[in-house]
């Protein structure tokens, strides 16, 4: 039998000797005639104003590290909930314990809420 | 058999599947491509196109041409690397996302079975689950690497929004784990062969309705689909993270884009509406019927979803992104956890 695995490296290799392949034919046929007014970045027709590295708003970073908070709660729940029926026979422990942390995870949640973490007018 | 462990008829056979996969892919591709404007023609009262070939369906075919002969243009100041990069970072994960979703039953042929999937990995779900993650960085470095403000922004927004219904999405399939107790995608469909209350198919939609919308609606922002394609929206960011790409580099955006929303109806008829199975009657008792029959049952199911995504796009008005952001943190979050607590007291009830 095969490893599990290896019918996806398999698959990437095809999908990026795709990718690549694409890449360089569109290289190869694409005509190449660069001219200054033509290589500068699109700003509704006018001559850009200042570089492009500008400031943005800090909710993308408190949105993103929720995301990162939340995202590893969430990944708690993928083994319980692969064993949950398995685990019903010893009693309803495994039911009680997951509303626990269910709980903790809803009190950071109302926290966030509260303190206008997810808010974006 | 060899030193390795493997025999060189498996890896025919898995080169076969990976072909066939990826070039069926890419026709259905094509084809949505043409039915896009097509459906969108019809339901604004126009014609579409329908010139190249019969109906206009090798208008993709003549576009793709036209890709590949279009200058590459990379704007001055662009991380060159990262802008040729980008656009790879978007195809090739949404080419592989297919590998783990089941397309057919066993298929029985010369005294082998061959599942029909390029691989059953026990941990299907969240293999799909993190290449569809590894999506958002395309994004990202498109956006930035182009040195250019509207992509930069259309970028920046693009994975705000990802992330976010990336959550919803994750804990709305947590319900169906529980009633499957496994992650394997072959396990999942299984499962769901049979009948509820003698009459129903034992698809999870009827077993987790709410699970449901919520994976549908995570699943739209997921794809950068309207109503929530607030990544590229026309009137704000011009074209959002490709605005300055040309050529194939901007057409392989659009290839990963549609790859994805591919791959997310199949995965929706995987969770939800069976995958093969076709309902009240036993495929694996029909032999090579059977294997044809599951295969078209999911081609049918899958081809309902992706007229349905198009169906969404022109009928349903653009959110706004406070609107956005609100749907998925204050609505889908607790809505997928409450029907994570549901199904967990639902089953110890049965139980």
């Amino acid at each position: 039998m095969l490893h599990d695995l290896m019918p996806i490296l398999l698959l990437f290799a095809v999908s990026a000797i795709l990718g690549v392949a694409i890449l360089i034919l569109t290289n190869l046929f694409g005509p190449s005639r660069p001219n200054p007014v033509k290589l500068s970045t699109y700003e509704s027709g006018k001559i850009p104003i200042g570089g492009p590295r500008i400031r943005f708003s800090i909710r993308f970073y408190i949105i993103a590290m929720l995301f990162v908070l939340f995202d590893i709660e969430l990944v708690f729940f993928y083994p319980w909930a692969v064993v949950y029926r398995q685990y019903l026979s010893l009693g309803s422990f495994i039911f009680w314990e997951m509303i626990l942390f269910i709980g903790l995870l809803l009190v950071g949640y109302f926290y966030a809420w509260k303190k206008g973490a997810l808010e974006w007018e | 058999m060899n030193e390795l462990g493997f025999a060189w008829i498996d890896i025919g056979i898995l080169l076969l599947k990976i072909l066939v996969v990826i070039v069926v892919n890419l026709v259905i591709l094509m084809i949505m491509e043409w039915a896009e404007r097509r459906v969108s023609a019809f339901i604004q009262d126009r014609l579409g196109p329908n010139r190249v070939g019969p109906a206009g369906l090798f208008q993709a075919v003549a576009d793709g041409i036209k890709f590949f002969f279009k200058e590459e243009v990379v704007p001055t100041g662009a991380d060159k690397w990262l802008y040729t990069f980008a656009p790879l970072l978007v195809l090739v994960p949404a080419l592989m996302t297919f590998a783990a979703i089941p397309f057919g039953t066993t298929l029985e042929l010369f005294g082998r079975a061959e599942p029909l999937q390029i691989v059953d990995l026990n941990i299907g779900f969240l293999y799909i689950f993190a290449l569809v993650s590894l999506g958002v960085y395309g994004v990202v470095l498109g956006g930035w690497a182009s040195n250019s403000k509207y992509p930069f922004l259309g970028g920046l927004r693009a994975s705000a929004q990802m992330i976010s219904y990336e959550l919803a999405l994750g804990m709305s399939v947590i319900g169906i784990v529980m009633i499957t107790g496994s992650l394997r995608l072959s396990t999942i469909v299984e499962y769901q062969n049979g009948l509820l209350l003698g009459f129903l198919p034992r698809w999870n939609v009827f077993l987790q309705p709410l699970a449901f919308i919520t994976f549908l609606v995570a699943a739209f922002a997921e794809t950068n689909r309207l109503p929530f394609d607030l990544a590229e929206a026309e009137p704000e960011l011009v074209g959002g993270y490709h605005t300055e790409y040309s050529s194939m580099k901007f057409a392989m955006f659009f290839m990963g884009e549609y790859i994805a929303l591919i791959t997310t109806s199949a995965l929706l008829t995987t969770l939800f509406f069976g995958g093969w199975d076709f309902p009240w009657v036993d495929e694996k008792a029909l032999g090579i019927w059977g294997v044809l029959l599951s295969i078209a049952a999911f081609a049918l199911k899958t081809g309902f979803f992706l007229f349905f995504f198009l169906w969404v796009r022109w009928t349903i008005p653009r959110f706004r992104f406070d609107q956005l952001m609100r749907i998925g943190w204050k609505v889908l979050i607790p809505l997928a956890l409450l029907n994570i607590v549901l199904t967990g007291a639902g089953l110890l009830f049965v139980h």
